[in-house]
């Protein structure tokens, strides 16, 4: 059992910048998901945990030890590999007993052993095959048979199911959820899929340009995203943002209160052609920010209304069989993802549409123009 | 499948029902179409046809019709017939078995070091260092090096005058190149350092496409340098390696330049460094023995021996599917 700590881990490739000041812990037995777009860094990170890649700065530990000097074979972590990194010339008996062969495990324990993975993941039947012989499939469940054989501390998994097609994608998420469960092998996995790192992880650590944005379970991290760059690559669709200024309406805008006392006008965040009121709870944490700001809407939390306080005309109208998404452009070029269910009416293409928030104060994200950064109680 | 069929032949035959005028146009365009690329083909081939008609494929033939006719030994006198019976002759005489023993122990001189000395530069040139561009240059460049230029400068290195051994205090007597014993390993050496860039830019290519997230699973599985180098490097390089052995083979029984710039047919050590195919050239040459007949069953052996090392090859690339990920 094992925690994997990075504490302050830089990593440059010459100039290039990969991984800055990262610190993050991923806990004992838990799946954490390093979430982000490609050349975010989130390989990297699993590499130096690996071993594969040397630290520029700061320490990685595996449980009480730093690790930064301990070679690959030393640190007992096993790696799934995107490309399943099976070995051509081995049968998948021999590819599953190579770790414990090399590190001198005796020949009646190794035998037991594979026995034991290849049943665990259903491959008795190919013990020997060649990995040539195997389907995509096949050959993943065999580099996870390899990954569990020798009971590592930590499981290193990269990308491991984006070679996969679809539907076997979701039988292999579940799979190896399950498997991670069963075993409560502290799990580093990367992705860049975030339906995956949502089903999937524990926690997801959101990367972007070598820097952690966030660390939080899925359901938080999607309810509460700590800046615009989690709100966008969350969710799929992800997060309407648009931008505008905070402004006060309403009778207290010219009173003799004003400033004295929160909660008296009405807070809005104001942009060319409409004005959307934030609900009281909503904007007693934001009140005094701004006055630039980006308010943030799920897809889920507009509607089309007659009443809604936000002008669009009707781009694209995606059916999605149980959903549909209804891109709309407003009047300042923002564009807008409504998601509605299957039995709403579906606007024409070309259609002036209005667009309502919903009440509900979950619905309403406000990020700082400036930084990007979440306002109000995160 | 058989509905398939009748409805595709339906559709056709409802086309002809329908008297489809423009249907013969085209196909006869195409037609035309056809025979100019045809012809184009044709003549672009051609040049290459005939410089290979004329000194690959007449030459290849006419050597078999040689091996029947006995030449005297006199330039301008006409051949006469003799059958198969020079064939048996020449393959039976000293002069024959002793150069193709030679010619074995030339390659088993050459072959092994020239292929372990490759694939090791090819290992260290094969890390990502920086300037190693210049290293795989330098180790590649002996490719490009003529063969009397190589065989010059080794010359001039073992002149026992003059040479780098003198210099290093070593002065074997007789030179290097007049010894019954040190002659042909001479010649291997040159002809070992002419093929080391040869092996080393066939091992780089195979180890280039050795997948790295190989060779780190292993590491991450618990095999050093060592292991990861012969568990799973070679066995993955073995068809390249396969290929640089059978390649090396063929040219090392046709290595000719080094050892008649350096030995050369009137030296008293040439019997011991007369491999085959310099016995071949010997044996036809007018000056020497004049002997065309007996030149071309000994080239017919060299010939059938390379076509063996060929098929063998093919036969191993055939194995290398099952090396495919």
């Amino acid at each position: 059992m094992a925690e994997v700590t990075f504490l302050g881990v830089t990593k440059r490739f010459g100039e290039t910048l990969a991984v800055d000041d990262l610190t993050l812990s991923v806990r004992d037995g838990e799946l954490l998901v390093l979430l982000g777009p490609s050349g975010c860094g989130k390989t990297t990170a699993l590499r130096m945990v690996a071993g594969l890649e040397e630290l520029t700065e700061g320490t990685v530990s595996i449980g009480d030890r730093v690790v930064n000097d301990v070679d690959p074979k030393d640190r007992d972590v096993a790696m799934v590999f995107q490309s399943y990194a099976l070995y051509p010339h081995l049968t998948v008996a021999k590819n599953i007993e190579f770790p414990l062969r090399q590190r001198g495990v005796d020949k009646e324990e190794r035998a037991a052993k594979v026995k034991r993975a290849a049943d665990t993941l259903g491959l008795s039947g190919l013990l020997g095959r060649k990995p040539a012989q195997l389907s995509g499939g096949q050959r993943q469940r065999v580099a996870l048979a390899r990954a569990i054989v020798r009971e590592p501390l930590v499981f290193l998994m990269d990308e491991p199911l984006s070679n996969l097609d679809a539907a076997l994608r979701v039988q292999t998420r579940a799979d190896i959820v399950e498997l991670q469960a069963r075993l409560a092998t502290t799990t580093l996995y990367v992705t860049h899929d975030q339906v995956e790192a949502m089903t999937m992880g524990h926690r997801i650590a959101v990367m972007s340009e070598g820097r952690l944005q966030q660390v939080a379970a899925p359901e938080a991290l999607y309810d509460r995203p700590a800046n615009t760059f989690v709100a966008r690559f969350l969710g799929s669709p992800g997060m309407n943002l648009i931008e505008g200024m905070l402004v006060e309406s309403g009778p207290s805008e010219t009173g003799p209160e004003r400033g004295a006392g929160a909660g008296v006008g009405t807070l809005c965040v104001a942009f060319p052609g409409a004005s959307v009121p934030l609900p009281a709870e909503v904007a007693e944490g934001v009140r005094g920010a701004g006055p630039d700001v980006v308010l943030g809407l799920r897809p889920e939390a507009v509607h089309l209304s007659s009443d809604g306080s936000i002008g669009a005309s009707v781009v694209i109208v995606e059916l999605l069989g149980a959903e549909t998404h209804v891109i709309c452009t407003t009047e300042m070029g923002t564009r807008l993802i409504v998601r509605q269910g299957a039995a709403a009416p579906k606007p024409a293409i070309g259609e002036t549409v209005r667009i309502a928030v919903s009440a509900d104060p979950q619905a309403y994200h406000l990020f700082d123009a400036g930084t990007g950064e979440r306002l109000g109680p995160s | 499948m058989t509905t398939v069929t009748a409805g595709i032949g339906g559709v056709a035959e409802a086309a002809e029902a329908t008297g489809v005028a423009t249907a013969p146009q085209p196909r006869h365009g195409l037609h035309t179409r056809r025979r100019k690329e045809a012809l184009l083909a044709y003549g672009l081939l051609l040049p290459a046809l005939v410089l290979f008609g004329a000194f690959s494929f007449y030459p290849f033939f006419r050597n078999f019709k040689l091996m029947l006719y006995e030449t005297p030994p006199v330039p301008g006198l006409p051949a006469h017939y003799v059958g198969l019976h020079q064939i048996g002759s020449t393959l039976t005489s000293t002069q024959f078995t002793q150069s193709l023993v030679t010619s074995l122990i030339f390659v088993v001189l050459v072959i092994p070091i020239s292929l372990i000395l490759g694939l090791a530069l090819a290992v260290a040139a094969h890390r990502k260092l920086k300037g190693m561009a210049v290293y795989r240059m330098i180790f590649s460049s002996t490719v490009v090096s003529s063969v009397a230029v190589a065989s010059v400068v080794f010359g001039t290195l073992l002149n026992p005058v003059v040479g780098l051994l003198p210099w290093l205090g070593i002065n074997p007597t007789p030179p290097a190149l007049e010894s019954t014993t040190w002659a042909l390993p001479a010649v291997a050496l040159i002809t070992i350092w002419q093929f080391l860039g040869l092996v080393f830019i066939i091992m780089l290519a195979g180890l280039q496409s050795v997948p790295d997230e190989l060779l780190e699973a292993a590491r991450i599985d618990g095999a050093n340098a060592w292991t990861r180098f012969w568990r799973m490097t070679v066995p993955l390089l073995s068809p390249t390696i396969f290929f640089a052995l059978v390649v090396s083979t063929i040219y090392a029984m046709q290595a000719f330049g080094a050892i008649d710039i350096l030995i050369g047919p009137m030296n008293t050590v040439r019997l011991h460094t007369n491999v085959l195919i310099y016995n071949i050239v010997n044996t036809n040459s007018p000056a020497l023995e004049n002997n065309a007949g007996q030149a071309a069953v000994m080239a017919t052996v060299l010939f059938l021996i390379t076509l063996g090392m060929t098929l063998l090859q093919m036969r191993f690339l055939e194995r290398r599917v099952s090396y495919a990920r």
